[in-house]
């Protein structure tokens, strides 16, 4: 067999179930809605940890601490405090926020800018910001800058930044795992659909797939177009999914602008990248073969012809 | 090209199909199988398309015993039969065409080629012309001959044919048994199973006659003597 005539071959099979797909267009939808499901799921979840996690990129990573002053230290003493901050050498770098300043932040972010505008005084204290150094960022060092400032008699509450950040990376490590289970789970579901729908279709063409046999059609030959519909139903599934998932990011993108806006960033929806499609496209394909490849083997074995 | 040498076969529901039947049919004959239903002509030509194996005995077929190919090689070796079947099992949903390529179609012939021997084919048994109806839109005998068409597009060296007169008139039936000889004509050996006596008779060829799975006659042109016997 020549490499074009093979090609032909492969490329009739695929027209073949092409038009059979066609041919049957509400039993094709329903298959491909409930393979798009399943796919756009996991699909979601994924947006959404990497998503949440490049919401709060900046800070993943940071393990700042947060020196509250007390109300009544003035800014004279808070730019001293700094100062000698500045000297110890696991600090690498020390921000002095002013009460006013934070004021002024909090009131261009929050929200709150006209019950602030009402307050008689100015109700924050100075805070720093500690930046330990890169190489004493162990929690041991962290614990023993904390207790240096809380020695401080004019320090209020020292906030290690890192808990919540470390809660965070929990919760997204919760997450990803969730989306794996979930992947798993509906993978094997749209294995089992594109199977059944299979299964179903090599019943309807029985008669063909005996006289097929009895005039020299090998297994492979008999198997092939049924092979492609389930990569086609996988590939169907998944160009959906990924259509419903654009059309959920169209329109989350809008209010979470509103919401991140509100809490005084920038940040906007991430629409699935280049290799998250890839993934979903690829997953489709592979789950259609391989769901068919095991119905087709389990099923074409018991055609033989009978004359 | 056929050998059956003391073959035995037993179906799963006990039946004994054949019992230490022997035979052999060469290359270029045709040979007419007849006998009751039941006696044992379709199992036989199942026998012979390896759509069932002996229980006992040996079925060589072109040199090759039929009981010790693989699974996998069914396919290639059944490519060298031409099968002709009394209801002809054509894909009702396909046209004419479709049906008549399908055993090129399975062995990855190039579409050209494919289109040539598809022309020539329905030509030989009179269709040119209606490549693109569907089967049940064209009569019996008609019917019958696009099977036929599908058996010898591949030019297999052995035609076999069970009953294949078996729906038609007798004026179809000639027509279609001298299709066969043509083939035969040309060097392709023929088999087929009919109980039709009168075609039989007409056409004077080797008759083997099958009694309760057994060789009951073998011969050559001794036709009447064999049927008035049965």
């Amino acid at each position: 067999m020549s490499l074009t005539v093979a090609g032909g071959r492969h490329l009739q099979a695929l027209f073949g179930s092409l038009g059979r797909l066609v041919r049957n267009p509400l039993a094709t939808l329903l298959t491909l809605v409930v393979i798009a499901l399943a796919l756009a799921l996991p699909t979601a979840l994924r947006l959404l940890v990497s998503n949440a996690q490049s919401a709060t990129g900046n800070f993943v990573n940071a393990v700042d601490l947060s020196v509250y002053l007390k109300t009544d230290v003035p800014l004279a003493k808070a730019q001293q405090l700094a100062q000698a901050a500045q000297q110890r050498p696991d600090v690498a770098s020390v921000t002095l926020i002013s009460a006013d300043k934070g004021l002024e932040d909090f009131r261009a972010y929050s929200g709150f800018g006209d019950a602030l505008a009402a307050l008689k005084e100015n109700p924050l204290p100075h805070v720093l910001h500690v930046r330990p150094r890169a190489q004493d960022t162990s929690p041991a060092s962290l614990e023993l800058l904390r207790h240096y400032f809380t020695a401080w008699p004019e320090v209020e509450l020292v906030q290690v930044d890192s808990e919540w950040v470390m809660r965070f990376n929990a919760i997204l490590e919760v997450m990803r795992r969730l989306l794996l289970i979930a992947a798993a789970v509906l993978g094997v579901g749209v294995l089992a659909v594109i199977g059944n729908t299979i299964r179903l279709e090599i019943q309807g063409r029985r008669a063909e797939i005996e006289v097929t046999k009895l005039v020299g059609g090998s297994n492979a030959f008999v198997r092939r177009p049924f092979l492609y519909t389930g990569v086609l139903y996988g590939l169907g599934g998944a160009l959906l999914a990924w259509g419903i998932i654009a059309i959920a990011v169209a329109l989350l993108s809008e209010p979470v602008a509103t919401l991140a806006r509100l809490y005084g960033s920038r940040y906007l929806v991430r629409g699935p990248t280049a290799s998250d499609i890839g993934t979903l496209l690829g997953a489709g394909v592979a789950l259609g073969w391989i769901g068919a490849w095991i119905s087709a083997a389990r099923h074409l074995k018991g055609i033989e012809p009978r004359a | 090209m056929i050998v059956f040498d003391r073959v035995s076969k037993r179906y799963a529901n006990g039946r004994e199909a054949l019992s230490s039947v022997s035979f052999e049919v060469h290359t270029g004959e045709m040979v007419f199988l007849t006998g009751r239903s039941g006696a044992g002509k379709s199992t036989v030509l199942k026998l012979i398309g390896l759509l069932e194996r002996p229980t006992r005995g040996a079925v060589i077929v072109n040199g090759r015993n039929t009981q010790t190919l693989k699974a996998r090689h069914i396919a290639a070796y059944r490519r060298h039969i031409g099968v002709v079947f009394q209801d002809h099992k054509l894909l009702a949903d396909r046209p004419v065409y479709d049906n008549v390529a399908l055993p090129l179609a399975v062995a990855a012939t190039p579409l050209k080629e494919i289109d040539k021997r598809v022309h020539a084919a329905l030509d030989q048994v009179g269709l040119l012309g209606k490549e693109r109806c569907l089967p049940l839109e064209l009569s019996v005998g008609e019917q019958q001959r696009v099977g036929i068409a599908r058996a010898v597009i591949s030019k297999p060296p052995l035609l076999i044919a069970d009953e294949p007169t078996g729906n038609l008139d007798p004026d179809l039936s000639l027509e279609v048994m001298r299709l066969f000889r043509r083939f035969q004509d040309v060097g392709v050996t023929v088999v087929i199973a009919t109980h039709d006596h009168h075609i039989v008779r007409e056409f004077g060829q080797r008759v083997i006659v099958l009694e309760n799975g057994q060789v009951h006659g073998d011969a050559q042109d001794s036709l009447p003597s064999l049927v008035a016997t049965r």
